[in-house]
């Protein structure tokens, strides 16, 4: 398959090398290569089952928590393959972090949820963890919408309220790599451009990979594209380039809307 | 108007009043036990009931103030044994429960469901009474503890199997441990319908005779500590029920009408703890 010869303006962050998986008998993903870069954003797009939720619970290792799931190739962050024998994913997805296609805020109050994370990894400090969830929630731009009510649960919150803190919830933990799942596919378009734009906000802090069924988004929002069909990487560039002049007939088709 | 629409008319009222007929059924036996149950013991329902002990044969008057005392300890004993035992079996099994152990488990407790309450109380006699030597408290409140293990175990396992698989990766993908992710997001999302369930299998064993009869026996008088034989609301209906005097006739009544009530309040509990919970998992 296509060798990584993409000349980015921008180090490589995570490095993917004939990444395959299998389910069972069944491949999800031949033998894809890829290089995230750092502080940019990603988009992979592509039809549905061709493999782009695959790739993306990779690069964090969600797909160790499902059952007959085998993975061969190599994933790097930062040079050191998260497949190691010494790897913790546990650690891993504290540098990893991930923002779900349905949000999914616990059933607690809106700053615990935000909290949860430093909690867990050890900050106990009233006033740390404060500022910590102020942060998180003005870097997902939620702040000024519920700042007056943060012991309220965050299940009250709308739709497009909660993937912002599920957002700042990732935040909290300050991640390197933030992967969004279709982050606003369940979201009405006035919340989607909020997302959308804050996006624009967290790749000067955040290397981000984005997967998406909206091409109109892709284009607005990401530094490259990589398009995904059938379990392969079809092709990968700067968005613009993808967009505008695709090197393979399947992107072009794709993205023309010939199908998908 | 076709015939057709007309006979389905038809069938659709016949079949409406027979749903209809039924529920109203099911509903009047529990308002008919009520009523009767009030109907014969409620005179003999005083503060007296609540609070003296039985009165000697012949005597008329005196409470079941033990029995009511005993039935509690009893039950503390058996939450004691069943809620730990069988809420960390859930847990093992909602989020470990793979492979050929957990369906043994599984299925051993399914089976231990179904294991008639005469019969653990039978074992519990054989293993614990007769050795000791005498009838206790104790031996009561495992045998009604062992009957509550299996459902506390299989409640607690439904209840955390329907938190949401997203609520688990949510944590897991901030970098929470799996233990983490059990203890602060699965548990306690599942806690409400876990809490009624436990309340359910209080309720249900707060009933159990047969396997009192031959453990804690019954007692005519307070009994101390946990090792001596002692009175219980069921084996106190079954002693005065059978008796040949009408007062304890009435007393047995009104001490049936307790315990009914005491169950139905669990149950009106129970679902109320798991209504103030949907709100939660309805949003998410």
């Amino acid at each position: 398959m296509g060798a990584p010869a993409l000349q980015l303006d921008s180090p490589v962050k995570m490095a993917v090398r004939g990444l395959t998986v299998r389910y069972g008998e069944a491949a999800a993903l031949h033998e894809v290569t890829l290089d995230v870069p750092e502080r940019r954003v990603t988009a992979l797009i592509g039809p549905s089952g061709c493999g782009k939720s695959t790739f993306l619970r990779c690069l964090n290792r969600m797909n160790d928590t499902i059952r007959g799931v085998r993975i061969t190739g190599e994933v790097t962050l930062d040079g050191e393959n998260i497949y190691g024998p010494d790897v913790d994913p546990v650690e891993l997805r504290r540098r990893v972090g991930m923002v779900f296609q349905r949000s999914n805020p616990f059933p607690k109050s809106i700053f615990d949820n935000v909290a949860f994370g430093p909690r867990i990894h050890g900050v106990k400090d009233p006033v740390a963890l404060r500022e910590i969830v102020e942060r998180g929630l003005r870097q997902a731009a939620l702040w000024e919408e519920i700042e007056d009510r943060l012991d309220s649960s965050a299940l009250d919150l709308s739709g497009g309220q909660q993937q912002r803190l599920c957002i700042a919830r990732a935040l909290a933990v300050e991640p390197d790599v933030l992967l969004m799942d279709e982050p606003a596919s369940a979201l009405d378009p006035i919340a989607t451009a909020k997302i959308e734009e804050h996006i624009q906000e967290l790749k000067e802090t955040y290397t981000i990979v984005i997967v998406t069924h909206n091409m109109q988004q892709a284009a607005r929002v990401s530094d490259f594209t990589a398009y995904f069909y059938l379990g392969r990487l079809i092709e990968f560039g700067p968005t613009d380039r993808v967009f505008t002049n695709p090197t393979k007939q399947e992107t072009e088709d794709y993205i023309t809307g010939r199908f998908g | 108007m076709s015939s057709n629409y007309r006979r389905r008319r038809l069938v659709e009222r016949i079949m409406f009043g027979a749903t209809g007929l039924a529920t109203g059924f099911t509903v009047g036996i529990l308002i008919f036990l009520l009523g009767f149950l009030v109907y014969q013991g409620g005179s003999s329902l005083s503060l007296d009931f609540f609070t003296h002990l039985p009165t000697p044969v012949g005597e008329a008057g005196g409470g079941m103030a033990n029995a009511l005392v005993g039935s509690a300890k009893l039950l503390f004993v058996a939450a004691l044994i069943g809620i730990p035992l069988g809420f960390f079996g859930g847990v093992y099994l909602a989020e470990f429960g793979r492979g050929p152990l957990a369906f043994t488990i599984r299925y051993a407790a399914d089976v231990l469901n179904g294991v008639p309450s005469i019969v653990i109380g039978v074992t519990v006699y054989g293993m614990v009474v007769v050795p000791v030597g005498h009838f206790s408290t104790l031996a009561g409140g495992l045998a009604l503890g062992l009957i509550m293990v299996p459902v506390t175990l299989r409640t607690t396992e439904e209840f955390l199997r329907l938190v949401p698989t997203s609520l688990r990766e949510g944590s897991l993908a901030l970098g929470a441990p799996k233990w983490v992710t059990i203890v602060r997001v699965v548990i306690p999302a599942g806690l409400r319908g876990v809490m009624a369930g436990v309340l359910l299998s209080l309720a249900r064993v707060a009933g159990e005779t047969a396997p009192l009869l031959f453990t804690s026996f019954g007692n005519r008088f307070w009994s101390e500590g946990w090792l001596q034989p002692t009175a219980s609301l069921p084996v106190m209906i079954f002693t005065y029920a059978v008796s040949p005097y009408d007062d304890w006739h009435r007393q047995a009544w009104a001490a049936a009408l307790v315990l009914l009530l005491l169950v139905l309040g669990s149950n009106v509990l129970a679902r109320l703890i798991l209504q103030r919970g949907q709100g939660l998992r309805r949003a998410s």
